[in-house]
């Protein structure tokens, strides 16, 4: 018993392919793809008139919160927001409590993980206790099953640890995945450092603290020959050390996420708190820095950096109010809002970055749409406009700046290893 | 002009020129009820005002206190240090507790920035910002704003000096907005690790140099400068901020000889301002105190509906 998806439009980044093609499911593989495939009566038969059928989409950076905050979100929780949202592999960060510095605590993530509906990849921390000091015992963490290292959510400050981690990890092809800020130059910043900052009294977090730590890191890169991957990147001079290196050869990818490519600093005055993140929201020229970014490739990714909090914690003064915003449920709308509809990007240019060049950089046999390929896709109608309200929301947290905003784009189906996970309205499982 | 229709105030920046001269209008006839001996109205009786200070404060609480008294209103004064909030309550929570018990007007000073924007997005009752983080202090510039106005009946062409830790400053801030609101050319003045740049977006000038500005001002308000700042490298030592920006007997021959001295309070004498220079005839600063009393007195007015009075009504009274 097979499922077909019929009459869509297939997007396949990763072959450049842009075409009415339908796809047979069985099992856990993709068994065939062309035109007007006909289904057996025993098939079941997803009609997919007037939406795009992509690969099942890749967030390379969430926070799930498991272990330690289970109040907020959990690894299956946290799962299920990601299949309705249109994911079907999500990496998580380590920095939970405990953070993810050991083997043992990969294996957890991955067993929770398993009782959810779609892949969760674990990153663990570079260095022990996430503390920025002692590197973790990356070999053994490598055979545990994580993609990546990191201590995001911190930068590594000390250089010479950063240059050792580069240089250990290279022996297991693993990319470091950098929180870019140099923490002495960010100040305990609460937003970017600018008009705003000044004429709200907040304290700025200036460009330079994130693109200092980039500079250092290409730098290291070079000298090391490891392979870095920069998280959540908010400036232009960002985008431009990246192409920079790219341009020097060296082994540099990044990432950006869509509230950088979709709002400005402006908009910490009218959400405050739930305008507060780490990078935090830039001007308008770092926004169209990073547009052009993605359309150019210099941005190879596009992740949320989903950060659930509770609702007591955020309502708070801006000073106390904890860093983040949660980003799986409003990806695909930014995505097809700000991307394809705004800027007219096509839909390879803005999927790519959710598909094949995660896949590309974690080295994951996903993203890609192909027969005996893995059966993860994605269905999405991109002319259903949608509001942002609470109701919009699955997510236990709703801290996010985009209530009252009108979008486009809606995840009709996703499916995972063959099975479906999400059908519009209904959670399947 | 009519009335102030707002819940809240919160900071100059959405004031109107004609509101900020409609409050220091009405804080004109409530000098004059203040001054006088009988010293109160029946304007808030029956109202709850509550004063919550998250931040150490005497004269602000102190003056929103009496002026709340002086309009007859029911006043409480939340001592942050022995209430829930040091067992770890939330602002929030503080205050919709503050509500069940029916206070009309909170009026809150609080070390975060936005803290009173964040309350008055969240609460029904009005909210008055005695002062939050770096960004505003509007009853302070309402209060300066009218003391200038009363020595000089107008802030068009003045040219007013603000001197100090600009860049930390939640009166430099509200002070320019007024000033410049209401026609004077403002200077600003400090060390450029206090002085951004970005300052210049509300009109004023600045200027790292106290000796050429002096002889040109017309008023000079001078900040209080915060010890603290030294130790995140803003400035080298006390010694050399008072070497190149305090207001000493020596600079003050430079100025006008009818120029107004300012200072929000409260002073350290002896390194932003000299002794002589803050009790010269010059310095209005103790007159700043009384007039703080009689602005609150009109905000609460107005924001309780009350109608402009008339010249008439003021003599009459």
């Amino acid at each position: 018993m097979a499922i077909v998806i019929k009459n869509g439009r297939m997007i396949d980044p990763a072959s450049g392919t842009d075409d009415g093609l339908d796809i047979v499911i069985n099992g856990d593989r993709i068994t065939d793809i062309g035109r007007n495939l006909a289904p057996a009566a025993a098939d079941t038969v997803v009609d997919a008139a007037g939406c795009l059928v992509l690969p099942g989409l890749i967030d390379m950076h969430v926070h799930f919160r498991e272990p330690g905050r289970e109040d907020v979100e959990t690894i299956l929780g946290g799962s299920r927001v990601a299949a309705k949202s249109g994911f079907t592999s999500v990496v998580t960060m380590p920095n939970t409590q405990p953070v993810i510095d050991n083997q043992a605590l990969v294996r957890f993530i991955i067993m929770e993980a398993a009782k959810g509906p779609i892949n969760v990849f674990p990153a663990a921390n570079i260095t022990k206790g996430g503390k920025g000091e002692e590197i973790a015992e990356m070999g053994e963490i490598a055979g545990g099953g994580a993609v990546a290292f990191t201590d995001d959510g911190r930068p590594v400050m000390n250089s010479i640890t950063m240059r050792r981690a580069l240089e250990y990890s290279r022996m297991f092809n693993m990319p470091i995945l950098t929180h870019s800020e140099d923490k002495s130059l960010a100040d305990e910043g609460l937003m970017n450092e600018g008009l705003n900052s000044i004429r709200l009294g907040l304290k700025g977090i200036p460009n330079e603290a994130e693109e200092v730590m980039i500079a250092r890191d290409i730098l290291l890169t070079r000298l090391t020959g490891g392979r870095m991957h920069v998280c959540h990147v908010s400036s232009a001079g960002s985008v431009e050390l990246v192409k920079r290196g790219k341009n020097d050869g060296i082994n540099v990818t990044c990432e950006t996420a869509p509230h950088y490519f979709s709002l400005t600093d402006d908009a910490v005055e009218k959400f405050l708190s739930m305008a507060k993140m780490n990078p935090p929201l830039r001007t308008e020229k770092d926004r169209r820095g990073i547009i052009e970014g993605l359309r150019s490739g210099v941005i190879d990714v596009i992740a949320t950096d989903h950060a659930p909090h509770a609702l007591f914690e955020k309502m708070q003064e801006m000073e106390y109010a904890p860093f983040g915003i949660v980003g799986l449920e409003t990806s695909v709308p930014l995505i097809i809002t700000e991307l394809v509809r705004n800027n007219n990007f096509t839909y390879i240019q803005a999927f790519d970055k959710v598909t094949c060049n995660p896949a590309r950089i974690l080295k994951l046999d996903r993203g890609v749409l192909k027969v005996g390929g893995y059966a993860d896709v994605t269905v999405i109608n991109p002319d259903t406009k949608i509001i942002i309200d609470d109701s919009f929301f699955i997510s236990r947290c709703k801290n996010m700046p985009f209530t009252g905003s009108e979008l486009y784009g809606s995840v009709e189906h996703t499916i995972c290893n063959g099975r479906p996970v999400y059908s519009r309205g209904q959670q399947v499982s | 002009m009519n009335s102030l229709n707002r819940k809240d105030l919160l900071d100059i920046e959405s004031l109107s020129k004609e509101e900020i001269l409609l409050i220091c209008d009405t804080a004109k006839y409530f000098k004059d009820v203040f001054t006088r001996d009988i010293k109160s109205v029946p304007v808030l009786r029956g109202k709850t005002v509550c004063t919550l200070f998250y931040e150490p404060s005497t004269r602000t609480r102190l003056s929103f206190e009496l002026a709340a008294k002086m309009l007859s209103a029911n006043t409480i004064n939340v001592p942050v240090t022995t209430s829930s909030v040091v067992k770890g309550e939330s602002l929030i929570d503080t205050v919709r507790t503050l509500e069940a018990m029916k206070a009309d007007y909170i009026v809150m000073r609080h070390a975060a920035s936005l803290a009173p924007h964040f309350l008055s997005k969240n609460i029904k009752g009005s909210v008055i910002n005695g002062g939050d983080g770096f960004h505003a202090h509007p009853t302070q510039a309402l209060l300066d704003t009218y003391s200038i106005l009363e020595k000089r009946g107008s802030l068009e062409g003045l040219h007013i000096g603000i001197i100090g830790d600009i860049k930390h400053s939640r009166v430099a801030r509200c002070d320019v907005q007024a000033f410049t609101k209401l026609g004077a050319r403002v200077t600003l003045c400090g060390p450029s690790t206090l002085l951004p740049d970005e300052f210049r977006q509300y009109g004023a000038d600045i200027t790292y140099n106290l000796d050429e500005l002096l002889p040109e001002l017309d008023v000079i308000n001078m900040l209080r400068i915060q010890r603290e700042r030294q130790k995140g490298s803003l400035f080298p030592s006390i010694r050399e901020y008072h070497l190149l920006y305090a207001l000493t007997e020596e600079r003050f021959k430079k100025c006008k000889p009818d120029i107004i001295v300012m200072h929000p309070g409260p002073m350290n004498r002896g390194i932003e301002l000299d002794d002589v220079v803050a009790d010269c005839p010059n310095s209005i600063i103790n007159e700043q105190v009384t007039n703080g009393v009689a602005v609150r007195m009109a905000i609460f007015y107005l924001l309780a509906g009350g109608k402009p009075l008339s010249e008439e009504e003021t003599e009459g009274n």
